[in-house]
């Protein structure tokens, strides 16, 4: 019971931010009341990120001390990942679309959580044509290892994707909104309570894995011990 | 040379192929592999080969009791297999030629003709893959296997697509080698069995 | 046990060179490679007719036909080792960072080539401005540079998957974005009479990118390569 507490203090925390969300918070000038998804669309793209790193991290350690165990957290991570990916581009295109009308408009945001998008459905179509457990795992860690060595360099290409699509500045809220005190504390709440979340479904998910791998193990065991009686 | 195996398995997705391998082999040593058809044969001397990697365990390769890389066992090791093919676009010299190449071998044109010819393939050293039958290509994996001299010689099926004359000269080939090297031999053939020293039994 | 000094060097050129005899005897790769480019070519074309194309519209037709043109040929490599069971051979025989340079190498002159040919035709079909050369050849050189690095290693994923045609563009695509937008954003500029100082952060991204790459595939080789 007493190690459950800090579930139900994260659902007031949760709660609170929501409530912050909004109430407590001013809205920015030229937003109106679309700011209040500023608290829920940009951890999304932090957790989906966040994924990112983990999944390379994990397939790091995947390949250095080949224990599947390593491949079950880089795979749910991405699964996590693609996830909240999803979620942040859904937000933000509804944003988009309230303050500027066109759902879609390449601007870096946009276009960041787009590549991501691209790199997870590239991670999954990859596990998806490996069948055997082991060269699953390999390949796969090898990939995303390879696809976050490039970010930098969408880091510093995506802007300028924008700059060159829209030669006119357009005021682009998303990227410059001033946060006076009340905003930034909500924020920053929102952003821890989704980081807490994030690690607490990342390791549901990787525990719920490896039960079930060793169950399949022991019903392969089971079925190969009656063939031969 | 001595080549140490510990406790060595083999999983496939959750099936598990064989577990708990050990042995020891140095010069002389012959080992035999057996087993029924799908008890992982294969799957082992490719292990042992450095082909594959054990799912758990050791291998492991001593030179002069110095403990070898993984990334240099494959100078020690000969291996043949009717699942590793050659090119066939290429000619038997030049096959030859790119392997000898990459491992760093330093034969002289004689020795290299000198293989052709003990594994009877002399005259056809020119002529494509493509045209050799699956007996010829079943001693060219001799030859290649060989030229570096490898202490450790690992033969699955060794007279597989041989007639008499090629079976023939593998046996003469594991006689002369028992003494002095590393034989480890996956077959089927009773025959073939009785070289070893020691065997090993799979079972499905 | 006889062996020969023969350095890191001589064998991944020994890797490269049986590959050019293979392909020389066969010349497999090199005419589907160009064939599909030329359909490529040609559709676009023909849909495009006689209009003149806006400068960044060429710009990026030409990357695109480059990078699906790349696809179709740059796995053909690793994946000919495995189909002929060569491969298994091939990993017993030699350190897997030869077998990378000498592929690498391969796919490189193998997409040069295609572009000798398929770079003036481009010129020829489609109606863009003639370019300024000093900007065009290098963003072309690095940019190709890039996408034969980053297929290389993708190319020898794919080798041990299945479905391996599409996957092998939905893998690459992400890590090649870079090299994209950089090579259609460079080409722009040369349709533009920009100035070389303009493209520099162009040739910039490619050339780094193209070092990390490079560098990357060739520690991560090791992970795809070996079983």
């Amino acid at each position: 019971m007493l190690r459950n507490i800090w579930k139900f203090l994260l659902l007031i925390w949760m709660g609170v931010v929501i409530w912050g969300a909004f109430t407590y918070t001013p809205t920015a000038k030229a937003l109106g009341e679309t700011t209040r998804i500023l608290y829920f669309h940009v951890p999304c793209s932090w957790v989906a990120t966040l994924s990112f790193l983990i999944a390379a991290i994990s397939g790091i350690l995947y390949l250095v001390k080949n224990d599947l165990k390593y491949d079950l957290w880089a795979e749910n991570a991405a699964h996590l990942g693609l996830f909240f990916t999803v979620l942040a581009t859904i937000t933000g295109s509804i944003w988009a679309k309230v303050i500027w009308h066109p759902f879609w408009n390449w601007d870096p945001r946009e276009t960041s959580i787009f590549i991501l998008l691209l790199i997870y459905a590239a991670y999954f179509a990859l596990r998806s044509a490996v069948e055997e457990d082991e060269q699953k795992a390999r390949l796969s860690a090898v990939y995303v290892i390879l696809a976050f060595i490039t970010v930098p360099f969408l880091v510093f290409i995506v802007p300028r994707i924008y700059d060159s699509l829209h030669p006119d500045p357009v005021i682009n809220a998303q990227g410059k909104i001033k946060m006076n005190g009340k905003m930034l504390q909500v924020f920053f709440a929102s952003m821890a309570g989704f980081t807490v979340i994030f690690f607490w479904m990342l390791r549901l998910k990787v525990q719920t894995a490896l039960l079930e791998r060793k169950l399949q193990m022991r019903k392969f065991k089971k079925l190969t011990e009656n063939r031969d009686v | 040379m001595r080549l140490k195996i510990t406790n060595v398995c083999k999983r496939f997705q959750h099936r598990e192929i064989f577990r708990d391998i050990s042995f020891e082999l140095t010069a002389g040593d012959v080992m035999t592999v057996t087993g029924p058809n799908g008890s992982g044969k294969s799957t082992l001397v490719k292990i042992l080969s450095g082909l594959m990697r054990p799912s758990g365990g050791l291998v492991e390769y001593f030179l002069n009791n110095h403990k070898l890389g993984a990334e240099d066992h494959f100078r020690y090791v000969g291996f043949v297999a009717p699942y590793l093919q050659l090119y066939s676009r290429l000619t038997g010299w030049e096959n030859v030629q790119f392997f000898a190449k990459i491992l760093g071998v330093g034969k002289t044109r004689e020795e290299f003709l000198e293989l052709f010819a003990q594994f009877g393939l002399k005259g056809r050293e020119h002529d494509s893959l493509y045209t050799y039958s699956s007996g010829m290509r079943q001693r060219m994996r001799y030859v290649v296997a060989l030229m570096h001299q490898p202490p450790i010689l690992i033969l699955d099926e060794p007279t597989s697509n041989l007639d008499v004359h090629g079976v023939k000269i593998v046996y003469e080939l594991i006689q002369k080698r028992a003494a002095k090297q590393i034989v480890i031999i996956a077959t089927n053939e009773p025959d073939e069995a009785k070289f070893g020293t020691q065997e090993i039994k799979l079972h499905s | 046990m006889a062996h020969r000094k023969s350095n890191f060097i001589h064998k991944s050129w020994a890797v490269f060179r049986k590959d050019i005899q293979l392909e020389f005897r066969t010349r497999y790769v090199i005419n589907a490679i160009l064939m599909f480019a030329l359909t490529v070519l040609t559709a676009v074309s023909f849909s495009i007719g006689p209009l003149r194309l806006r400068v960044e519209i060429g710009a990026a037709l030409l990357w695109i036909i480059l990078f699906f043109s790349a696809m179709s040929g740059l796995a053909h490599i690793f994946v000919r080792e495995e189909e002929q069971q060569t491969a298994d051979t091939l990993r017993l025989f030699s350190r897997p960072v030869n077998i990378f340079l000498g592929k690498w190498f391969f796919n490189l002159l193998l997409l040069y080539s295609l572009e000798i040919i398929i770079v003036p035709l481009y010129f020829v079909f489609l109606n863009v401005p003639d370019p300024v050369l000093s900007i065009f050849l290098p963003v072309l050189f690095l940019g190709s540079f890039a996408l034969a690095s980053a297929s290389t290693l993708i190319g020898a994923i794919i080798s041990q998957a299945s479905a391996r045609g599409a996957l092998f563009a939905v893998l690459t695509f992400p890590i090649v974005l870079p090299v994209m937008f950089s090579g259609i954003h460079g080409t722009q500029l040369s349709f533009a009479r920009a100035s070389f100082l303009d493209c520099l952060s162009d040739l910039q991204v490619l050339l780094s990118f193209s070092v990390v790459i490079l560098t990357g595939s060739v520690l991560l080789f090791e992970f795809v390569w070996r079983k």
